[in-house]
């Protein structure tokens, strides 16, 4: 199965082994005929308008504004409506940095995403620290606190960068299984379980 | 200068004078007599701008900070080097925060990294770090094991409450304030909120819709610059002038660039100087449009984003041919700049100059004559000359409520006292003189890269730099013109290839301090306003 968004040939991804790879999990579970149709419309709608959740804490974001300008214009694919509360938007692009101080706030962001929601790690701080891998107080890379759906390197990525790295996410939501076994959403579970928040002591 | 000098030797003779880089050098031993140097220098001698304090781990020699204040009518520069008295478990020195407002501030920053008390300060908590943070990171002797300091999801422990040392009967004692009264009802604004301009958090104290009192929170994107500075090369340490105020990247390059060659003896031909100022002038340019952008965006005028986008990306596009990225350009280095400008560059920057009067045309007619703007914008969140000065807002912010604070003009560096171009003094000082101000500065940019384009002088790009530079023990401080105000750099260096000690001191941690000030008895709908109109990057503020 060729999976790829409009406009987009097949061959121009850089990385179809690994969709194909995710493609034959899916697929050796089986599919019920009604359920995967639905599951294709379901995935068709949602993959086309994937809506961001305003979250930038440094350089990255401004590229992500830029993005959102008439040159690069997001809204070609339907990205275009971004949200300032986590509750209407459908994932979170991690444009900037993550220190000690902002890593309980942007865990609560992303508890607060409705489900489905999907994370992209924009930029050399949100994989890795990036330049700040030396620093006392930043997290290094947001892979320990969320899981992470999309990686987009660069420092900043350039806006066509962004472009194709949600371009991907919209690939992977299109060969996601909404009813049932959904590979995803099992091992974000096992994540979240690992990762749980202590209960608050102090007054 | 002299004069200065004198008045100084008679008031207090135990202090050493000396004269280094920037101007005047006062070394005060014992911080007893501090309050009283600073009171002096203060109101008799005219240093009414405290341009930073640095904090400083000398070793064995103690814990102090140095102070650099200008005399803003004068424009006179001097340092002042006090020492902390008290051992490394609580150093003390003596506040300073009823002689300059923006001191409260600075000193919170000391405390934060190095630990030192101010005796007086009526808020003495930490400003960028966790409340519960074991250490102070910018000490010699952190202990910088992640263990000690774990990333934790748990949210950080809130408090109304506020330390603050006092002096009673000899001692140093403290005492706990609060913040906010029991009865106060208090909301919280960010760290995610789309008009704060990123990671900025106001706990805002209400009485009905009328601001009492808001808590300037920060620390939400602070990545410890100047602690890791203190672990690279001087080369390795210029990256990091893209990250902190990233429309000024190529401006913040161009001064610790400056600063280094300037310590180090490197003379730089009239070519690079040349190219580092048209490109300052462009960032300049740049910068104010997308501050146009998002603020007509924050008071809901989203379609002037677009319009204000296009020429800032015009101007990338010339940034991209030349120096191969958008944002974090890299351009600058020690000794010229990383490579030679494009052949395109003179056609593309004619070509912006030829769009740019009518682009800006345009916004006024937009936006800046509108109704809704002008009602929204006129007179609200003002802020006066005086308060400017003593809260060390500076910039396009300080020149709007009628201060003459430009860098470019009082203490000219490259080739600013050769090209002609006004200083943009308005004197209204409220959210609209803030918002034409950035206005006509393009216009100014403008005029400077016209007189320079055509000029160019040939020349090498790069002159001969040691391949390990090492600068030679001792300090500098340079002071340069941001898109937003003064940044000032003091290098400290003990002869090494590694700085000693490298603070920076950004324009906007000033700008979001004195927020608190001009909303007292603004309405809450007011604040975005203002907020957005003091145009502060937070990164910058946090470093």
């Amino acid at each position: 199965m060729e999976v790829t968004t409009k406009g987009m040939p097949y061959e121009a991804w850089k990385d179809n082994e690994y969709i194909e790879k995710l493609v034959q999990e899916l697929r050796d579970n089986g599919t019920n005929v009604v359920v995967g149709s639905l599951d294709k419309l379901i995935n068709w709608g949602r993959s086309n308008s994937i809506w961001p959740l305003t979250f930038a804490t440094s350089c990255c974001g401004i590229e992500f504004v830029s993005l959102g300008a008439a040159r690069y214009d997001m809204a070609r694919f339907g990205w275009e409506v971004a949200r300032a509360s986590p509750r209407q938007a459908d994932f979170m692009m991690v444009a900037g940095t993550i220190v000690h101080r902002m890593v309980p706030v942007f865990r609560r962001l992303y508890d607060q995403l409705a489900e489905p929601k999907y994370v992209i790690a924009c930029g050399s701080c949100a994989i890795s620290g990036g330049p700040f891998k030396k620093s006392y107080c930043v997290a290094m890379g947001i892979e320990d606190i969320v899981p992470v759906d999309v990686f987009v390197p660069g420092c900043p990525p350039r806006p066509e960068a962004m472009i194709y790295g949600i371009m991907q996410l919209s690939r992977k939501i299109k060969v996601e299984k909404f009813f049932g076994g959904v590979n995803r959403k099992k091992s974000q579970e096992e994540f979240l379980a690992s990762h749980p928040i202590q209960e608050t002591t102090h007054e | 200068m002299a004069n200065t000098q004198e008045k100084i030797a008679k008031l207090f003779p135990q202090v050493t004078v000396s004269q280094g880089n920037a101007g005047i050098e006062l070394t005060l031993a014992d911080q007893s007599r501090w309050h009283d140097l600073a009171s002096a220098l203060r109101h008799e001698l005219g240093f009414d701008f405290l341009v930073t304090i640095a904090g400083m781990d000398w070793k064995e020699e103690g814990l102090g900070c140095v102070y650099y204040m200008v005399a803003s009518d004068r424009h006179e520069c001097l340092s002042v080097k006090v020492t902390a008295t008290g051992d490394r478990e609580k150093p003390y020195i003596q506040s300073v925060f009823d002689l300059w407002d923006i001191a409260t501030i600075f000193e919170r920053e000391v405390y934060d990294y190095f630990g030192i008390i101010f005796v007086n300060n009526p808020d003495m908590r930490r400003l960028f770090l966790n409340i519960d943070w074991k250490g102070y990171p910018l000490r010699k002797d952190y202990d910088a094991d992640p263990a000690t300091n774990p990333i934790s999801i748990e949210s950080e422990r809130q408090t109304d409450f506020t330390e603050s040392w006092v002096e009673k009967d000899g001692k140093i004692v403290k005492e706990i304030k609060r913040i906010f009264q029991p009865d106060d009802f208090v909301i919280n604004i960010g760290p995610q909120h789309p008009a704060t301009h990123g990671v900025l958090r106001f706990r805002t104290a209400l009485d009905g819709e009328i601001i009492k009192k808001i808590d300037v929170y920060l620390g939400y994107i602070h990545r410890g610059v100047e602690k890791i500075c203190e672990e690279d090369t001087y080369p390795q340490t210029l990256h990091f002038m893209d990250r902190l105020d990233y429309f000024s990247g190529q401006i913040y390059h161009h001064g610790l660039c400056m600063l280094y060659e300037e310590a180090a003896g490197i003379q730089v031909n009239k070519r690079i100087e040349v190219i580092r100022v048209l490109m300052d002038e462009l960032s300049r340019i740049a910068s104010h449009c997308l501050f146009i952008g998002t603020y007509c965006m924050d008071l809901g005028a989203t379609t002037m984003l677009f319009y204000a986008l296009r020429v800032r990306e015009q101007i990338l596009d010339i940034f991209e041919k030349t120096c191969g990225a958008r944002m974090t350009f890299n351009y600058a280095c020690i000794g010229g700049v990383m490579q030679d400008l494009h052949p395109d560059f003179v056609h593309d920057v004619h070509a912006l100059l030829d769009v740019l009067p009518g682009n800006i045309k345009e916004y006024n007619t937009l936006f800046t004559g509108n109704v809704i703007a002008r009602d929204r914008m006129e007179g609200v969140g003002v802020l006066t000359r005086e308060d400017a000065i003593s809260w060390a807002v500076s910039g396009p912010n300080g020149r709007a409520s009628g201060w003459a604070c430009d860098v470019r003009k009082n203490f000219p560096y490259a080739v600013y006292d050769e090209v002609d171009f006004d200083e943009i003094i308005l004197h209204e000082g409220d959210a609209m003189a803030r918002f034409k101000a950035r206005i006509l500065e393009m216009e100014q940019s403008a005029r400077i890269i016209a007189q320079l384009i055509d000029n160019i002088p040939e020349g090498d790009y790069l002159v001969k730099v040691p391949k390990m530079l090492k600068i030679p023990a001792g300090h500098w401080f340079k002071m340069v013109e941001g898109c937003r105000g003064t940044f000032g750099i003091y290098l400290e260096s003990d002869g090494g290839t590694i700085p000693y000690r490298l603070k920076l001191a950004p324009p906007c941690l000033p700008a979001a301090a004195v927020v608190d000030h001009i909303t007292e008895g603004e309405k809450i709908a007011d604040l975005i306003t203002i907020g957005g109109s003091m145009d502060y990057i937070v990164p910058d503020i946090d470093r």
